[in-house]
Parts: structure tokens; sequence; C-alpha cells
């Protein structure tokens, strides 16, 4: 039960810094119909700013600049890249990302070199908040929890309640009559694809010091992301949070609960072969839970585009 | 007049144009005669090496322009079908009764058909729909095969993958293929008659629709085409001519990892591809010849090069989504008009001092590079044949004087580019 418990919180950390790269990439998503390849390279680019930058001023301003100048690079990629690729149609913007993700991962290693960066936990954050019977949780797990949740209360309700929220709803849905009142969708267009790389920025800074910086991390976490907003429904905020919590609770319980495909199988009636050494399928029913844990969101994906390919929240276009 | 309609209205079309079926032979003659002659003007084992690396490449690069080019469907996942192919020619190697039957080059044969039936399976639930669906089930079933080598060991043979010996087959004409010439001209002549069947494949009606369907499958559709059905048909292709590369990279290199089936593969595949051009059939050969090049020979030459390779990528998205290829039939107007002398000009003027600026824009990142990340204490450098130390001022000014002086006359002459360019586009007047 107190693993359960902890498991809850390690999923719910995993989850939350997902739902921060998914928001953004998700919104990006229903507003310019492209998937951005380069999404989680903005992650890298924040965590990798915010060490450099908590070199010289600490880890706090780190965190207020480092996704500020991400944002702003990102709306320049959007200015000056993608809308110029966009004229080209879909699949040459998804490709010009493609190549966006490659350049910025061989920039940051000409940049920083290869190493992980020794980018740590402020000392600040660096104890024990409380212990579950002997599972100890870190006070930066909770720091986390908090800067995400506040992130999505905050998200919503610029969406939903402010007059720039709804001038950003009208203009996914309508942008040629949002257009024809008198707003610059241009302008809005790069804001939110800014808002949404530096939404990104702020989940690098503050994962750089837990899950390692190092090039490849927006490899590891880049295609987890795109799992997770194709499972919640392409362009749905509510359809994100709800897969990336699913995912980062899926994946934590299947690490830390060693299931056995052959206690499984032999729970639905199907004897173990004799000698195992000559099976065909040895390898299969030696698969143990930990083993696939990291492969399980794909599973899901292409299972959830097969039966339904709207994603869980999406709407039916057909 | 009436012909047309005595054709019954309630059939969909019952005869299609597809441009006929006969090949120009020319390309192919010369194609052929110039993959026999290249080792005997390259006659060392590297450059072997390399020719053998590119032809597998230009398949591979073929066979994913079936999808990306000719069927509009964008995949992240198509390393997959190549090192499945792959995998199972070495399953086959390593089965010593059986390989010690058939003759060598028939084996990538065997790699396609694997492939083929792996797509089979992928194809029948990934092709429902093209865009972005397709491209993502392509990456998550890409993602799951490559995770499963690692765990799969009995087929994919864990982390160090799996080995064999080609030359245990049957001897074909006496050839064992013991040495890197005689399976050179293995993978020549199976580049040559999968690039020619995968042109014919272009040519029936079938590659026709798949054109047909990239632009609007809607229409498609109203004409009597089932869209997910032909974009089947050009997936199951596709994943043979993987296949079938995947057979020959087992034969050439008689190993195989996760590496080959791998998300970076898949990557770059579709890199090659589109630095080729996805618009005309010889694109993505021009692509595999170019980036085989610049990844064997310049990353002989720096550490960077796969920085300028990304570099390069997304210049030519942003600026020639045609590709190299498309840059070459750009300028098909102007010698049809007789016009091309025009340009050779200003292309001089305009070009020489850019390619000049570029190189010193090369060589200023490859300066910080050292800078930064070189051994401390080890100042010198050596760059275009000059040895240098990084840590004085003048090799900076230097560089940095080259690179703005050659942009800077690229930028001066490009607008007398254009206007000659608009010149020997036009129809008439003085030539």
């Amino acid at each position: 039960m107190d693993l359960i418990l902890v498991n809850l919180i390690d999923g719910l950390v995993t989850g939350l810094l997902l739902f921060m790269l998914s928001a953004g990439l998700t919104l990006i998503f229903s507003m310019m119909g492209v998937l951005n390849f380069a999404h989680a390279s903005f992650y890298m680019l924040g965590a990798y700013f915010a060490y450099s930058i908590s070199l010289a001023l600490g880890f706090w301003m780190g965190l207020l600049i480092a996704p500020l100048i991400v944002g702003v690079a990102g709306a320049m990629v959007e200015r000056y890249g993608l809308r110029r690729v966009h004229q080209y149609g879909h699949v040459p913007e998804l490709i010009f990302t493609f190549g966006l993700a490659l350049l910025i991962e061989e920039l940051v290693q000409f940049i920083w070199g290869k190493n992980q960066m020794p980018y740590d936990v402020p000392d600040i954050l660096n104890f024990t908040a409380f212990a579950i019977s002997g599972n100890s949780i870190p006070a930066y797990k909770i720091f986390m929890i908090f800067i995400s949740v506040g992130i999505f209360i905050g998200l919503l309700y610029v969406l939903t309640k402010t007059r720039v929220g709804m001038i950003i709803q009208a203009a996914l849905s309508y942008p040629r009559t949002v257009e024809a009142l008198g707003h610059n969708v241009p302008l809005i267009f790069m804001g939110v694809f800014g808002v949404g790389t530096a939404l990104a920025g702020v989940a690098g800074v503050i994962a750089g010091p837990v899950l390692g910086t190092f090039p490849g991390m927006a490899f590891v976490l880049g295609s987890i992301v795109f799992v997770t907003i194709v499972i919640g429904g392409l362009g749905s905020l509510w359809g994100a949070l709800v897969a990336s919590l699913l995912i980062g609770w899926i994946t934590t319980f299947a690490k830390s609960y060693n299931i056995e495909m052959e206690s499984i199988l032999n729970g639905i009636g199907i004897a173990t072969p004799e000698n195992m050494d000559d099976n065909m399928f040895r390898d299969f029913w030696s698969l143990t839970s930990p083993q696939i844990a990291d492969i399980l969101p794909y599973i899901l994906m292409v299972l959830i585009l097969i039966f339904r390919p709207a994603g869980l929240f999406g709407k039916r276009t057909q | 007049m009436n012909e047309q309609l005595k054709t019954d209205p309630t059939k969909p079309a019952q005869r299609m144009r597809a441009g006929g079926m006969t090949l120009s032979l020319a390309p192919w003659i010369i194609a052929a005669v110039a993959m026999m002659a290249l080792p005997m003007i390259f006659t060392n084992n590297s450059a072997l090496t390399i020719m053998n690396q590119m032809s597998i490449t230009i398949i591979f690069a073929l066979a994913y322009n079936m999808l990306l080019g000719q069927g509009g469907m964008l995949s992240f996942g198509h390393a997959v079908y190549a090192g499945v192919g792959g995998f199972f020619c070495m399953h086959l190697m390593n089965m010593s009764d059986f390989f010690a039957t058939i003759p060598l080059p028939i084996l990538p044969l065997f790699g396609g058909l694997f492939g083929m039936g792996l797509a089979l399976i992928v194809g029948s639930f990934s092709t429902r729909s093209a865009g972005t669906v397709f491209a993502m089930i392509s990456l998550g079933v890409g993602e799951l095969i490559a995770a499963s080598s690692v765990i799969v060991v009995a087929f994919f043979g864990g982390e160090e993958g799996i080995s064999g010996d080609r030359t245990y087959a049957q001897p074909f004409f006496g050839v064992e293929f013991l040495q890197q010439i005689e399976v050179y001209y293995l993978t020549a002549a199976w580049v040559i008659i999968s690039a020619a069947l995968m042109y014919l494949w272009s040519r029936t009606p079938v590659g026709r629709m798949a054109n047909a369907v990239r632009d609007n499958p809607e229409r498609a559709e109203f004409l009597g085409y089932s869209a997910r059905w032909v974009r089947y048909y050009s997936f199951v292709a596709s994943g043979f001519f993987a296949g079938v590369s995947g057979g020959l990279f087992a034969i050439n290199y008689e190993i195989l990892t996760e590496e080959n089936l791998n998300a970076a593969s898949s990557g770059i595949i579709l890199l090659v591809t589109f630095l080729g051009g996805v618009g005309f059939f010889f694109g993505p050969i021009i692509g595999a010849v170019v980036f085989t090049l610049v990844q064997t020979v310049l990353s002989l030459q720096t550490e960077l090069w796969a920085f300028y390779a990304g570099c390069l990528f997304v210049a030519t998205v942003m600026f020639f989504p045609g590709g190299l290829a498309g840059l070459i039939m750009m300028h098909v107007p102007a010698v049809k008009l007789g016009k091309w002398k025009l340009l050779i000009m200003p292309y001089i003027k305009t070009l020489i001092p850019a390619a000049i600026g570029i190189l010193g824009l090369c060589a200023l990142v490859e300066m910080t590079f050292h800078y930064r990340h070189g051994a401390t204490g080890d100042n010198e450098m050596t760059l275009f044949w000059t040895t240098f130390d990084s840590h004085t001022l003048m090799p900076w000014l230097i560089a940095a004087a080259v690179t703005v002086i050659g942009i800077g006359i690229a930028r001066m002459t490009a607008p007398s580019l254009k206007e000659a360019w608009d010149e020997a586009n036009t129809m008439g007047g003085a030539s």
C-alpha cells in the first residue's frame, strides 16, 4: 500500500512533466496543424540555458530567464522558418521541424560538448520532504508538482477566462474571421508558438537537474511526447493532461512491480512449455514488465490509432 | 466525338492512360556501364566499401521515395523493414544446410519477401489514412520493433546483434564472394534491377494512382479507386525493396545490430531522400550518393560533419523543397530555350564567392569548436592544409574577412544573377 503511494507520486511527477511538454505541443498543433518535432529540443535548450545562467546568477534566475530565451527562440523559428515552409504544405513542415530537431541536437553538442552537464538541484530544495515507510520523497519532486500544476491552472485561466485567450481560441477555429475583425493572426500564431516552446523550456529547466542535462535528453523524451498527444487526441488540452498522467503512471508501475509474462500466461491457463531453450517463444515467456515499461506507451498509441484514431478526447474528423 | 458517351457510366474508369511501359533505355545503359567501370577507376578497398554503402542506400532511398515522393506518405520508421529483411537474411546465412543450396545473389530476394511480409501486416492498419496518422503509426511501430530488438534475443540477437558468413553459400558460377569486388558487382546488379523495377512500378496504373491519391485522395475515390488499397500496394512494394536493401546490407557487412532498426536510421533515410529531392524518380539516387560521400569523406575531415549535414538539410527544406533533383530540373526550361549559356557567367560571379564565404564561415565554426573543446595546451589546429594557433587573433580576422567579403560579393552579384535567370527563362528576345 505504501509502495503504491510512492509510485503514485513518482508517476504524477513524470506525468506532469510530460504534460508541460505536451500542452505546448498540442496547442501548437491545434493552431497550425503541424506536429512540431523539435518541441523536445526546446525542452533541452531550456535545460542547457538554465544551466549556463545558473552558473552566473543561480538557479532561480535560470528558472525565470531561460524559458524567456527559449520562447523568443521559438517565436523566431516560427517567424523566419516555419512560416516560410508553410507555403509548401504539411509534409515539408513536418520534415522541417524534424531537421530542426537534428540541428539543435548538433548545436548543443557543438556549444556544450557531449558530456552530461553538472546541473544540480539547488541547495535550498535539496532535502527530504517526507518519508513514506522508508521511501523518502525529495522536496524537489514536490516543487516540480507545484510548478506544473500552477502552470496548468494559469494556462487554463488565460485560455478560457481572458480576452487574449478568447481571441486565441477563436483564431484556432476561424482564423480568417478573426483577421477580418482586425486582429493580427500571424502575430497570434507566433505568440502561441513562443509560449508553447517557453513551456517546454520551463519543463527543461526543472527536469534538467533530475533527469540529467545531456545532448540525448531531447531524443529520450521527444517521441514519448508525441505519443502522449496522439493518445490524448490531437489538439485537446484535457486529453494531453489525461494521457500524460496515464503514461506517467503506467510506466512507473510497470517498472516497480516485476510482473512476469509466465505468471500471466499460467494464470489464464497456458502451461509453461517443458524445454524452454528450444522454444521459439522463449523470449516471449521470459518477458517482465520492467523490460517492456518503456515501450508500453507505443503499444498503447498503436492500439489507440487503430481502434480510435481521433484519440481519447479528440474530435472525430470524419 | 460521341465516343466518350459510349463508355458505361456506372462502372469506374475502364481504361487509364498510364505512361507506356517502355523504358527509355539510354540512362539505364549509361548507369550500368558507369557502375561496371567505377571499380576500375577507384580500385582501393575503401572506395569499394563506400560504393557498396552508396548502392545499398540508393535502393533504400528509392524504396522510401515510393512512399514519400510518389505516395505522399511520410514514414518515421522505415528502417524497420530494411532491418528486419536483413536480420532474416542473416538467419538464412546461419542455417548452413539450407544456405548451402542457394546461390548468394538471390539471398536479398528472401530479405525482400520478409520485409514485404512485415509491410503486409503493418500496412493493413497503418495505410488507412495518410498524413499525420500514418506518420505517427509508423513512428510507433518503428519504436516498438526497435525496442523489441533488445528483448527478443532469439531473432534480433540482443545488443550485440547477429553475424554470419556469406561464403558458405552455393558458389555462383564458381564465384564464392570472398572478395569485396565480387560483392560490389552483386550489389551493383541488384541496384540496377531494383531501380528499373521501381521505375517500371511508377509507370504502372498502380504507380500512377499512387500519385493521384497523394495529390487528391477524395477525387481518386470518386473515380472509383480505393485510396486505402492504393496506399497499401505502394507500402507493400516499398517494404519489399527496403527488405532487399537490408539483405544486401547483410551480405556486405555480415552483421546486423539494433542500429539497423532504430529511429536514427529511419531519420537518416528521410534526410537522404529529401536532400536528393522527392519530386523526381532519380532524386533519391542523387541524395544517396551525396549523403554517403558527405558521411564518409567529410567525417574523416571534421568531427562536425553531422552539424553541417543538419544545416544542409534545414536549408534544403526551407529554400529548395525540390531538393537537389529539383535544383537540376529547374534548368530544363533554360536549356530547352537554348539560353542556358546566359547563366554561366552570373553563376560563376555569384556562386564562387558564396562558396568561399561559406568555407570561411565553416573555418570560423571549426575554430570556435577547437577553441572551446580542444585539449588544454593544444592550441595548434590544422585547417585547409594550414596549421596555426587557434588562440591568437590573426586567423580569426582572416577567416572573418574571407567570410564577409565572400558573402558580400555574392550578395552584390545576386541581382544580376536574378536578371540573367529571368532572361534565360523568357521566350524570344536576343539569344
